[in-house]
């Protein structure tokens, strides 16, 4: 018998199957591996956004800020590498630690003082994006060998398709996340902050660095998140990823994460985010329905996986009762 | 006095305005053109009164606890649907047209709040979650009202609701004050406030002590989304047509920092409505000040990034207390041997 906290991740898996299954019936073209590669090849950003979004929702948090970060990961890099003529050697681990420690701040600024997370990400947000201008106001194309190798560069499979090196980064920041959520005290303790903050500091848990270390982590995301973000636009630019964010939650709530914390797996918001990309590959293939669609269906399943949470809940404390 | 809400607010609009007192002497100067006034401090006024109207329905849903994530879309769905309803009209001068077109657009603003306080108080989902539901779908449904375009309309009637004057004031300085009546007359004169404030403080307990909970949980929602209506409305109206993409683009963003400005605190159970009208205008000023220095319009982001941090530092009591301490503890060496043995 199923376990009652892996309905809403079959749910989501079998919706995943569902949609995937009817548009292979309904367009020619469309039941292939390579059309589910290319979901991964172009959401390769969004995973990763949405893995360390998954840990500090599932820690009873909120992080708004990690469109912004992946914009101002893709500027610095743009204006180091090709403006200041930095080998990105140097450039990739210095945005990486700049983006951890961009969540570092925010992380001790929540805990210490005592401000909703709602509020102290959207400030970061702000600041990233306006940081980006600082930068410059135009797009920073770049040309540098290495990252149009990464860009170009393709990993041939048997049978004939391909992925890209993006793609093997997420599925690996994917696996690490799934071995650090399950099998390591940190995964733990963020399960049991986001279940209850007090009983975790009255169990003697570390509260005040997992909080922080949860925001770190998701700093760390963007930040690569923005790495493989330029070597998908090669370029700079202080418009990209504009309310990523919200497809960021979108994908974590679909994948079963309830938005109170406590709740949640990687492997779920695995799912989200394909879900997000067959819709996006749906409505390329209809070609009459406009992008806006999107939007409206990523709304409605939004939805749909928040009233099945609801109904999900209100059982268990009825069963409780 | 200090400890007056409206305090560090006004001294923080006071300091800006100073700031542009020193930086350009003509920034207070007033002009009298064609029975129009003309200047900077009107020009805040006039573009302020969206963000100001938006924010008042934002501090009743702050102060039941709450939070609405989706005026931003309201606001371009509204106008797309103004807009929509008078291009389809023939004569788009008529008064009735123009009328029922106003009127549409708040009806359907007044139901997408219904859907979000529906959400809230009877499903009780959480309200970030319950609005960012409309506020990501929201989009797509302005951007299918207009058909993806950007809908430009002829009628000079409704171009006066968001451009026109009255007694040499712009017109939507009028819409912004009234409304402020009327909410702080229906909260401040009548028990509506305090239910609203009760309801914030603890729903559960609320309904226990006879009040409506859900019901005022309800209106409070629908007040705001007819409040993003308006400022919809106006903004349409301003530039006479209708953009599903961007109309009210990060309205919720800067209207959530225009109250939490304005004193009202996100934990909910009290608010200043002046406060907010306060922090409104605060943001405003702000934001014509840095186009006026001329630095690029993209930097004010950075600035609000840090105007958020400390308004919430401040209203931070584990900041304060970190502050008075430090500032109470002084360093003597003495001082520290006697509580050491103390």
């Amino acid at each position: 018998m199923l376990k009652r906290q892996y309905i809403p991740i079959v749910v989501t898996a079998a919706l995943l199957a569902f949609m995937f299954a009817a548009g292979s019936f309904r367009y020619t073209g469309f039941f292939s591996l390579q059309v589910l590669l290319n979901l991964l090849i172009d959401n390769a950003f969004l995973l990763i956004v949405a893995v360390g979004m998954t840990f500090v929702i599932v820690s009873g948090g909120i992080d708004l800020s990690v469109g912004s970060v992946i914009a101002l990961t893709t500027m610095i890099s743009a204006s180091l590498v090709q403006q200041q003529g930095w080998p990105p050697a140097v450039v990739i681990p210095l945005v990486l630690v700049l983006g951890a420690a961009f969540g570092w701040l925010m992380g001790a600024i929540i805990h210490y003082f005592k401000i909703q997370p709602f509020i102290v990400t959207l400030a970061g947000m702000f600041l990233a994006r306006g940081l980006c201008y600082v930068i410059s106001i135009n797009t920073i194309t770049i040309d540098h060998p290495f990252y149009t190798s990464m860009a170009q560069t393709k990993i041939k499979l048997p049978g004939g398709f391909f992925i890209s090196i993006s793609v093997v980064i997420a599925l690996v920041v994917v696996a690490a996340a799934i071995y650090l959520a399950h099998y390591t005290r940190f995964g733990r303790n963020t399960y049991a902050l986001g279940g209850s903050e007090s009983s975790a500091l009255l169990m003697g848990l570390p509260v005040a660095r997992t909080k922080i270390l949860v925001y770190t982590f998701s700093g760390l995301c963007s930040a690569l998140a923005g790495v493989v973000f330029t070597f998908y636009m090669l370029s700079g630019y202080g418009l990209h990823a504009v309310g990523l964010e919200l497809d960021a939650i979108a994908a974590v709530v679909i994948g079963g994460t309830l938005l109170t914390g406590g709740v949640g797996y990687i492997l779920g918001t695995f799912f989200g985010v394909l879900i997000q990309g067959v819709i996006q590959t749906i409505i390329s293939f209809e070609g009459t329905l406009s992008s806006w669609w999107t939007k409206i269906v990523i709304g409605l399943l939004l939805l749909l996986f928040i009233v099945l949470q609801r109904l999900l809940s209100a059982r268990r404390q009825m069963q409780k009762a | 006095m200090v400890k007056h809400h409206l305090f560090w607010p006004l001294v923080m609009l006071g300091a800006l305005l100073l700031f542009n007192l020193l930086y350009s002497p003509d920034f207070f100067s007033v002009q009298m053109r064609a029975g129009k006034l003309y200047g900077s401090l009107i020009d805040i006024l006039n573009f302020g009164a969206p963000l100001i109207l938006v924010a008042i329905g934002m501090t009743l849903v702050i102060a039941t606890k709450g939070i609405d994530l989706s005026v931003g879309s309201i606001v371009a769905i509204a106008g797309a649907m103004a807009c929509m309803t008078l291009s389809k009209g023939t004569d788009q001068n008529m008064l009735g047209l123009v009328l029922s077109a106003v009127g549409i657009a708040l009806v359907l603003a007044l139901a997408l709040g219904l859907w979000n306080g529906m959400l809230v108080a009877a499903f009780g989902i959480q309200p970030i979650i319950a609005t960012l539901i409309l506020m990501v779908a929201g989009r797509g449904v302005a951007q299918l009202i207009t058909g993806g375009q950007i809908i430009t309309v002829s009628s000079s009637a409704y171009k006066f609701i968001g451009a026109g004057s009255l007694l040499t004031l712009p017109f939507s300085i009028f819409i912004a004050g009234a409304v402020l009546l009327i909410a702080a007359l229906l909260t401040r004169k009548t028990a509506l406030g305090l239910f609203i404030e009760s309801v914030g403080c603890n729903p559960e307990a609320s309904r226990l002590a006879g009040i409506r909970s859900r019901v005022v949980m309800i209106a409070v929602y629908m007040f705001c989304g007819l409040c993003a209506g308006i400022a919809g409305l106006l903004l349409s109206a301003n530039v006479s047509s209708a953009d599903g993409n961007n109309a009210g683009l990060w309205y919720e963003l800067d209207a959530i920092l225009a109250v939490v400005i304005g004193g009202t605190s996100l934990s909910g159970g009290r608010f200043y409505l002046l406060g907010t009208v306060v922090g409104a205008l605060i943001i405003q000023t702000l934001t014509t000040t840095i186009y006026m220095i001329g630095v690029p319009p993209e930097i004010t982001l950075v600035v609000k990034a840090f105007v958020v941090l400390l308004v919430c530092l401040i209203q931070s009591e584990t900041f304060r207390k970190t502050l008075v301490h430090r500032f109470k503890t002084r360093r003597y060496p003495a001082e520290r041997e006697v509580k050491r043995h103390a």
